[in-house]
């Protein structure tokens, strides 16, 4: 019974089953965006549904990252169909109305479904407090890397992806970022002259 | 009440095979050799055990028993019988109670049939079948337990997952993949049993060994293909290979294994590679078990992967018992199992087996490191990466050719040694076959050198194989004045193993073409349609007739009606490919429609279709010669059965080969001499 | 003789098959402006090979061009956009690749510890292939 070279072979299959461990601490389900800390595709999205107060933007206009500089912008993609949407959409709307009279922006794109089925279901959920808007073809949601829905970016006033976030958002992650990306660009205390 | 007899029957059954597995060494080593029977006995008892738990779990599915938390998960009252059944094993704790009971067939199987052979071989092998059937046995009555109790118990299920109900290969593909993967820890047994029982060197286990290997290698041959149809037939883009983990996970023991099998016959023949050939037998076990704790885990994403939870630690914990222990006890007896290894000569089908062996080996290890490298990338660089089919397809696909290659070369050399003029002399006439192969494809337009040297050594190994055939008849019938028919018969009695081998070669060979035409060749198109309009690929015209709706209890289905129009617009055909809505996914599954005929399939897919029926948007693939894969693999099968069913003796050690003109017969083994001694 | 001529019989026979046969096109009819793909056969091919390359987000490892999803069915189109606005695959690749990650490349970028991969196979069989001809030699060594 040769035991040294057992142990040589014992000692080779070591790295496959410590490999096979670390497998367990991973989520190959869960991608890595590399947005973040990048400048922000640009977008130009027809207006669906208007919002309210400083979100507030006319159906049938639309909308250019460009024009949003110096302002703090959350892009939701969403779909009707999507079941998670729904559990962040209160959250998402209230953070609209909390931030309404600091420099942001909230939109949400909708993906991959048919307006009418859009507004249908804003309505059943009680209203949006920021404009939804229409991405034909996906353009914008292909630009900005989107794997699934819900997904929400942060984007900072200078035009970079400050964070993304994968699945329903909560209140606690929107307050979070939005705050400290308001601080770190140092446009915390200027508020929003009135609704456009 | 069902669930708590199968749960109790399961609980008994780890008992009974932890018996068996400790009672093994102590009678051995005690000389109480009646004890075995108890062994043997708890081999047989642990196959009525779990089969009570499976017909119970089968009968609770057909029951619509909704207290089994199994059937909670997967059973529904909508869910047509068939796939009721059939979903035992269409996920997680039911196919883990399958593989059991495959398993549990397995152990009293080889009880049955070699318990009487002296010698601790049997005892040791069946000690480490009953071993692994405990894994899965404490796995079944913990953390798979498919029967644990639900309250309150629900009115209804969800059903199987949608994909799995749509096909009959679905009753088909998993119980053929069980059959080869579970039968696969049989010559692992053997290959255990032989080193701890210190016979590793004899040739007894290793003959025991091969046939359980072919057997098994015939199931998960014929279950790979199925897959490729199922695939085929059911996911909708016209493919059947998608270099997915899992099914990377079934081509590994299978290349492994087709490397043992002829391997083996070098070992039998001249007494070496006998420490290769072990490795190939144990290594193609681990290979299962990885492959079963890359679908279970959750490491991996892949379609196939079940739901995860904490059962992938236990198959890591699995695979780390295995590998520890056959490691130890491989390494550390390779001293007395290396034999050295004294060849004839170069130009010998030994020789060619070597290669055969170092393409096989090759092509598993790239396909194991491409389906790791996501891990591997994830770890060392921390960045998620794919390997997928541009990668398989460019790193395995010369590899592949070769091995087309050598299985003319093989059959056509003689075993022993010869002089390199008379190789030459074997070697020239399939060299025709690839000459009008070669002209064929060029002929219908294959530009890509792969597909043409894949075609050309086609039609260089089909002549070579079939020539095997010719020649040897042709012998017989110069010998013993037989007729055609006869002496093919008489052939192929003599000597099971090769002709048998060379009609899996021949199998081989057609799903290659199969594979190469329709890769290289497929066409296809994707159209919006309104009723009467046409859409032609290829030569290929359907028409739609109209788009239509029916209601079923689990799903609601939309279909197309297309009419195949041939060259003078007459039909010659229909089609109905269907999108079906399961009430319990949002997720429709596609049915596509396939027309098949020698030449090739006209397979249509139903992609989008206009709520009022308007009009359909379908995608019209041509695939030549995909029905060759299926036909193909039915003919490995045959070649696999007619190559198991032979007389047992082992092939004896070869002389010296005297060189031979071509128009003499090939060297006649001395068992066919034998053959011809006794009719 | 027989042999030979029973051979030349076939090549005539592939010939009148290749005359047959015609080449493999991709082109065919369908209603103008309602196709969802181009009728530039060319410029089909291109976008295919490129999408073959390109990992489906929303799927299970299938590319965007085998995968019959919506979100599959637009990224083709954003490649057959960019390959007639000229772009090259590098260039497509790179730009998904900056928005996906490295992840959307189904055969990994020949860069850094991938470069690994792709050698492992090439050393496995040539390394075999010597070690193949150093085990017959030794064997084969007059004792």
């Amino acid at each position: 019974m040769n035991w040294k070279r057992s142990i040589i072979a014992l000692l080779a299959s070591a790295p496959v089953l410590a490999l096979f461990a670390f497998g367990f601490t991973r989520n190959p389900a869960e991608i890595p965006s590399p947005l973040p800390g990048r400048p922000a595709p640009p977008f130009t999205l027809a207006v669906l549904t208007a919002g309210e107060g400083s979100h507030a933007r006319t159906p049938g206009d639309t909308i250019r990252l460009s024009e949003l500089a110096g302002k703090v912008v959350v892009v939701n993609f969403w779909a009707s169909w999507c079941l998670p949407c729904r559990t962040e959409h209160n959250a998402l709307s209230e953070a609209a109305r909390y931030y309404s009279d600091k420099p942001t922006q909230f939109i949400g794109v909708l993906y991959n479904d048919s307006p009418s089925a859009g507004v249908r279901w804003i309505g059943e959920l009680g209203g949006m407090s920021y404009p939804a808007v229409t991405d034909v073809e996906s353009r914008t949601a292909i630009d900005y890397g989107l794997y699934g829905v819900p997904e929400t970016f942060i984007i900072d006033p200078a035009g970079r992806v400050a964070h993304k976030h994968l699945g329903p958002i909560t209140g606690d992650v929107l307050r979070r970022v939005i705050d400290s990306v308001l601080v770190s660009s140092g446009v915390a205390d200027s508020v929003v002259a009135g609704a456009g | 009440m069902t669930g708590t007899i199968a749960h109790s029957a399961l609980l008994v059954s780890v008992g009974v095979l932890a018996l068996g597995v400790i009672l093994t060494p102590v009678a051995v080593r005690s000389g109480r050799r009646e004890w075995l029977q108890l062994v043997y006995g708890a081999a047989y008892t642990n196959f009525l055990l779990v089969t009570i738990a499976t017909v119970a779990m089968v009968y609770a599915l057909v029951t619509h028993d909704f207290s089994v938390s199994y059937v909670a998960a997967v059973g529904s009252r909508s869910t047509p019988l068939l796939f009721t059944i059939i979903s035992l094993w269409g996920a997680l704790e039911g196919s883990i109670l399958f593989w059991a009971w495959v398993l549990a067939m397995y152990a009293a199987a080889v009880v049955w049939l070699h318990s009487r052979k002296p010698g601790n071989l049997i005892p040791y092998a069946t000690m480490t079948i009953l071993a692994v059937a405990a894994f899965f046995a404490i796995l079944l009555v913990g953390p798979a337990d498919p029967f644990r109790p639900v309250f309150p118990v629900p009115a209804d299920g969800p059903g199987p997952n949608t994909l799995l109900q749509n096909h009959i290969l679905m009753a088909v593909h998993p119980p053929l993949l069980y059959l080869g993967y579970v039968g696969m820890t049989v010559p692992f047994a053997f290959a255990i049993g032989a080193i701890v029982s210190n016979e590793a060197t004899s040739n007894e286990w290793t003959l025991l060994s091969r046939r359980w290997m072919l057997a098994s290698w015939g199931f998960l041959t014929a279950a790979i293909i199925a897959g490729m149809w199922w695939s085929y037939e059911v996911l909708g883009w016209g493919g059947y290979w998608a270099w997915d983990p899992v099914e990377n996970a079934s081509f590994l023991p299978w290349l492994t294994a087709t490397a043992y099998l002829h391997s083996v016959m070098v070992q039998e023949r001249r007494n070496m590679l006998r420490l290769w050939t072990l490795n190939l037998c144990v290594a193609t076990f681990v290979l299962t078990i990885l492959g079963t704790f890359l679908t279970r885990s959750g490491i991996l994403s892949s379609v196939h992967a079940f739901t995860t939870g904490s059962i992938g630690y236990y198959f890591l914990g699995l695979i780390a018992v295995v590998l520890a222990a056959t490691l130890v006890l491989v390494a550390g007896h390779s001293d007395r199992i290396r034999t050295p290894g004294k060849l004839g000569g170069a130009a010998s089908r030994e020789t060619v087996f070597l290669l055969n062996n170092l393409f096989l080996t090759a092509v598993m290890l790239t396909v194991l490191i491409g389906t790791l490298y996501p891990l591997i990338a994830e770890a060392i660089r921390g960045v998620k990466v794919s390997v997928g089919e541009p990668f398989f397809n460019r790193m395995t696909i010369p590899a592949m050719v070769a091995l087309i290659f050598l299985m003319g070369v093989g059959p056509s050399l003689p075993w022993g040694s010869t002089t390199w003029a008379d190789a030459r002399k074997r070697l020239a006439p399939p060299l025709a076959g690839a000459l009008i192969m070669a002209v064929i494809a060029i002929a219908v337009g294959t530009r890509s050198i792969y597909a043409l040297l894949a075609f050309t050594f086609v039609g260089y190994a089909a002549m070579g194989n079939l020539r095997e055939y010719w020649v040897g008849m042709r012998a017989r019938r110069r010998a013993h004045g037989e007729s055609w028919p006869t002496a093919l018969t008489r052939l192929v009695r003599g000597n099971r193993r090769r002709y048998g081998g060379y009609v899996a070669h021949i199998g081989i060979l057609f799903v290659a073409v199969g594979v190469t035409a329709s890769s290289a060749f497929r066409t296809e198109r994707e159209a919006t349609l309104l009723p009467g309009e046409t859409l032609t690929v290829s030569g290929k015209t359907v028409r739609l007739k109209g788009v239509w709706g029916r209601e079923e209890p689990q799903r609601s289905v939309i279909g197309a009606t297309l009419d195949v129009l041939g060259k003078d617009g007459a039909v010659t055909g229909t089609l109905e490919p269907r999108m079906n809505f399961y009430r319990v996914s949002d997720q429709p599954v596609p049915t596509p429609d396939v027309k098949s005929s020698i030449k090739g399939d006209l397979y249509v897919n139903l992609m989008a279709f206009e709520a009022n029926g308007a009009n359909a948007t379908i995608k019209v693939i041509v695939e030549p010669l995909v029905p060759w894969i299926w036909f193909g693999g039915l003919v490995i099968v045959i070649g696999s059965i007619i190559g198991m069913f032979h007389s047992g003796r082992r092939a004896v050690p070869v002389r010296k080969a005297p060189a031979s003109a071509p128009s003499d017969p090939p060297e006649t083994a001395p068992e066919d001499e034998i053959v011809e001694a006794l009719t | 003789m027989r042999r030979r001529a029973a051979f030349f019989a076939v090549l005539a026979v592939a010939a009148l098959l290749a005359g047959a046969s015609g080449a493999q096109t991709t082109t065919g009819t369908s209603a103008p402006g309602r196709s969802s793909v181009s009728t530039d056969s060319a410029l089909e091919a291109r976008t295919s090979a490129v999408a073959a390359t390109l990992r489906c987000p929303v799927c299970q490892g299938e590319s965007i061009q085998d995968s019959p999803s919506e979100l599959a069915q637009q990224m083709r189109a954003v490649v057959r956009e960019r390959l007639r606005a000229g772009e090259s695959p590098e260039e497509i690749k790179a730009y998904f690749a900056s928005r996906y990650g490295e992840w959307i490349l189904l055969e990994p970028k020949m860069t850094g510890l991938n470069i690994v991969l792709y050698i492992l196979p090439v050393v496995l069989v040539i390394g075999g292939l010597i070690l193949v001809v150093a085990l017959v030699r030794k064997w084969t060594r007059p004792v």
